[in-house]
């Protein structure tokens, strides 16, 4: 196995040193690691100056669409995706169809990702059979199975009956997993097309309000702390939301919390466009709830960063509106959008960047190696990105089988050089490497 | 500017090049010959996706009186849940080589849609999209208040550049799912009038606060208090009084007892006041049979104008060198 000599990289941004990946783990750091290198036979050195390491990114919301949607994306081509935006591990959302709601479903989509190679791919196993909201499905044959799914979610549909929900929370301590939350009441939000506010009220379209999103929380967090369980809330786009879980944290209920790169990113303003490109649930909100997400997630309220990368083929957002399908992609840009909003606004340092897109994240979904610190014996899941380039966003570069991107033709900063999945490159000078 | 989709796009100048050509337009029309042989070869298509008859057929009359073919296209029923639909028809009426879209869509922004993609390259006519905007109606509630509340206020035709200065128009109903109110006060605001917009609290969108209109829950106080020159009563659909969590408001006798504007409150008007209505009108829950058939109501007036301005903008978009720009 080719072994990686990375030399001049700053890891977390930090004083610059070299790395050496061989046999799978970070083998040695500093002035060993030159040293070492010497020692081994097929050794490729990559120039790290100027670069900053990171531990491999970890995703815990992306839509792979397999099975059932392949012409949006497949494991393998989301992986793709995954890989060159820095990530080592995705946890796969389980609104697929057939629903992952079943051991059999996971492993599929387990096997799949393992054959794909470019990242690990952890499937999130339905709360309810068929995202529902009725029945339980079989949590406990999801955990054991060779998935070992810890993450359960309906995701795309809200667990809003209470029972539903306590039962799911109870449940899944067996066996140590968490309950994510799509938080959206689906009586305030029937027929919702856009975040409900002044420009809903130009535009005519019907209003998604943000108390549908901030009064689940508010039940789910109570719930939590009643029951005692873990609770992850994904996709906070809110003002009130990050204020309800600020508290519940303060109270030490065990919640935590994910926003999107695009909630970080983008307001309802785009919606204007009336393009479905920016068409999204929950949607984008004000440049208020912008900043207070942003807060939240430099201050620890929210914990991590999930891309919620939803691919949809082009019949789904080339047409009206109300037509047009929820979801954007995320995977190749959430990093960039991180560096832009939080990182070069001197809000987040790099080793903010790595507790927040990597440690986090594999500490919720029980990925236990993964979003490991960069140290040596550490599993070498690494990732190097160059914060000083800047990269136009074309939707037919991209990896993904959709192109449903929403900052065509923007200019972000940072770009990943080269990911290492267990010391193997699967991305190296910015191209995947088989 | 190449299209009609909003009332908001248009600058005072743009609104009062179409409403002056509009009275040119109504002028041609007390001839016995109405026919002008303006757009002569031209086709314009009227695209429905969703039932109007009256729009539809105001905007027929206004294209064949300017010697357009007219093609009805009525995609009656079409489902949102395939959105391939529009994009497909847009570019099969595109490679016919039509010259027009006339537009009614269910959806908020179908329009701007067909404008802004390559779908199809012609000019486009918003003929209601949504709970957006029908910018249409809004021309012809502001020729029809030229009319009747500038100058004699006898109906006689508008002199060329008479704005609504002055004046103060209530709009009353259900505000949140009304395109003809969002192009009404985008217009109106255009055009130097003031707007008092008045609903129960559930049918103003919330949001509403930044429009440039005041909100008013309360009809009685707003004849007293503010003399509207015009009360404009919108339609209040059925079904509004069903649904999620039981509908937007107790029952048709509690909206008509509060926002109907019967008898008492036409009495209450100031002696040049005028009612109007967009159309189709439901007798006895937001307008009685006294006001809908009063002298002051404008309602017929409204329909008649709608031809004149929909030539105009046909015009104006079709056959003028300056298009809209004033």
């Amino acid at each position: 196995m080719t072994s990686y000599l990375i030399t001049g990289v700053a890891p977390l941004g930090g004083d610059p040193t070299d790395i050496l990946l061989a046999d799978g783990v970070i083998a040695a750091m500093g002035s060993d690691a030159a040293r070492e290198a010497l020692a081994r036979d097929d050794v490729v050195t990559v120039a790290g100056a100027g670069l900053v390491a990171l531990p491999g990114l970890v995703d815990t919301h992306a839509h792979l669409r397999e099975p059932g949607r392949e012409d949006a994306e497949t494991v393998e081509t989301g992986s793709r995706a995954a890989a060159l935006g820095g990530y080592t591990a995705v946890h796969a959302m389980a609104n697929t169809d057939p629903v992952a709601d079943t051991a059999g479903v996971v492993e599929q989509v387990f096997r799949l990702g393992q054959a794909a190679g470019w990242v690990d791919v952890h499937p999130v196993g339905a709360v309810s059979v068929g995202l529902k909201g009725e029945h339980l499905a079989e949590l406990g044959a999801m955990a054991g199975s060779a998935a070992r799914v810890r993450m359960f979610s309906d995701d795309g549909a809200c667990v809003h009956d209470p029972v539903l929900m306590r039962r799911a929370l109870e449940y899944v301590k067996a066996f140590d997993g968490v309950i994510a939350q799509h938080a959206q009441d689906p009586k305030l939000t029937q027929g919702a097309q856009m975040h409900e506010g002044v420009v809903s009220s130009e535009l005519g379209l019907t209003g998604w309000p943000a108390v549908a999103e901030e009064s689940i929380i508010a039940r789910d967090v109570l719930l939590a702390e009643h029951v005692g369980s873990r609770l992850h809330v994904l996709h906070v786009s809110t003002a009130g939301s990050v204020e309800i879980i600020r508290w519940a944290k303060s109270r030490g209920i065990a919640v935590t919390a994910e926003v999107t790169p695009h909630h970080l990113r983008l307001t309802d303003e785009y919606v204007r466009s009336y393009d479905p490109v920016f068409k999204v649930n929950p949607p984008l909100r004000t440049a208020a709830d912008v900043e207070a997400v942003r807060q939240g997630l430099a201050d620890g309220t929210i914990d991590v960063v999930g891309t919620d990368h939803a691919p949809h083929a082009d019949e789904d957002k080339d047409c009206e509106w109300a037509a047009g399908a929820n979801g954007m992609l995320g995977l190749q840009t959430a990093l960039s959008v991180v560096q832009e909003t939080m990182v070069d606004t001197g809000r987040m340092s790099w080793a903010d960047v790595a507790r927040v897109m990597s440690g986090k994240p594999a500490e919720i979904g029980r990925v236990a190696d993964q979003g490991r610190p960069l140290a040596v014996g550490e599993p070498a899941n690494v990732t190097l990105v160059d914060p000083n380039a800047t990269r136009t966003i074309h939707r037919d570069e991209l990896a993904s089988r959709a192109r449903n991107t929403p900052y065509a033709g923007m200019v972000l900063p940072g770009a990943v050089v080269a990911t290492f999945l267990r010391g193997r490159a699967t991305v190296l000078d910015g191209a995947l490497n088989r | 500017m190449k299209h009609l989709l909003s009332a908001a796009d248009l600058s005072l100048a743009e609104a009062l090049t179409i409403l002056d050509t509009a009275e040119s337009m109504a002028q041609t029309q007390s001839r016995q010959m109405k026919k002008l042989p303006t757009l002569r070869g031209r086709s314009v298509v009227n695209l429905f996706f969703e039932d109007s008859t009256r729009t539809r057929i105001s905007f027929e009359a206004a294209a064949k009186r300017l010697s357009a073919d007219v093609i009805n296209f009525s995609a009656k029923g079409s489902s949102v849940s395939k959105g391939e639909s529009l994009k497909d028809t847009a570019q099969t009426l595109n490679a016919m080589g039509i010259d027009a879209v006339v537009i009614r869509h269910h959806a908020s922004g179908a329009p701007h849609r067909l404008a802004e993609t390559d779908w199809i390259d012609v000019p486009i006519i918003n003929a209601g999209d949504g709970t957006h905007q029908h910018p249409t109606q809004a021309l012809l509630d502001a020729f029809t208040m030229r009319r009747y509340l500038c100058g004699a206020r006898d109906g006689a035709p508008a002199a060329d550049g008479t704005t609504l200065e002055g004046l103060t128009v209530a709009i009353v109903g259900d505000i949140l799912h009304s395109r003809v109110v969002r192009s009404n006060v985008d217009l109106l605001h255009t055009l130097g009038a003031e707007v008092v917009i008045v609903g129960p609290p559930t049918l103003i969108p919330v949001g509403a606060q930044t429009w440039k209109a005041r909100i008013s829950y309360d009809l009685d106080e707003v004849i007293r208090v503010d003399r509207p020159d015009a009360v404009m009563t919108l339609r209040v659909q059925r079904e509004r009084m069903s649904g999620a969590g039981g509908g937007y408001f107790p029952s048709p006798q509690e909206y008509t007892r509060a926002y109907g504007l019967d008898a008492e409150r036409l009495a209450a008007l100031q002696d040049h006041a005028i009612v109007m209505h967009p159309g189709p009108m439901n007798r006895g829950l937001e307008i009685s049979a006294a006001a809908a058939d009063s002298p002051r109501s404008t309602v017929l007036q409204q329909v008649a104008n709608g031809v004149f301005v929909r030539m105009a903008v046909l015009y104006l978009l079709l056959a003028s060198d300056e298009g809209l720009e004033a």
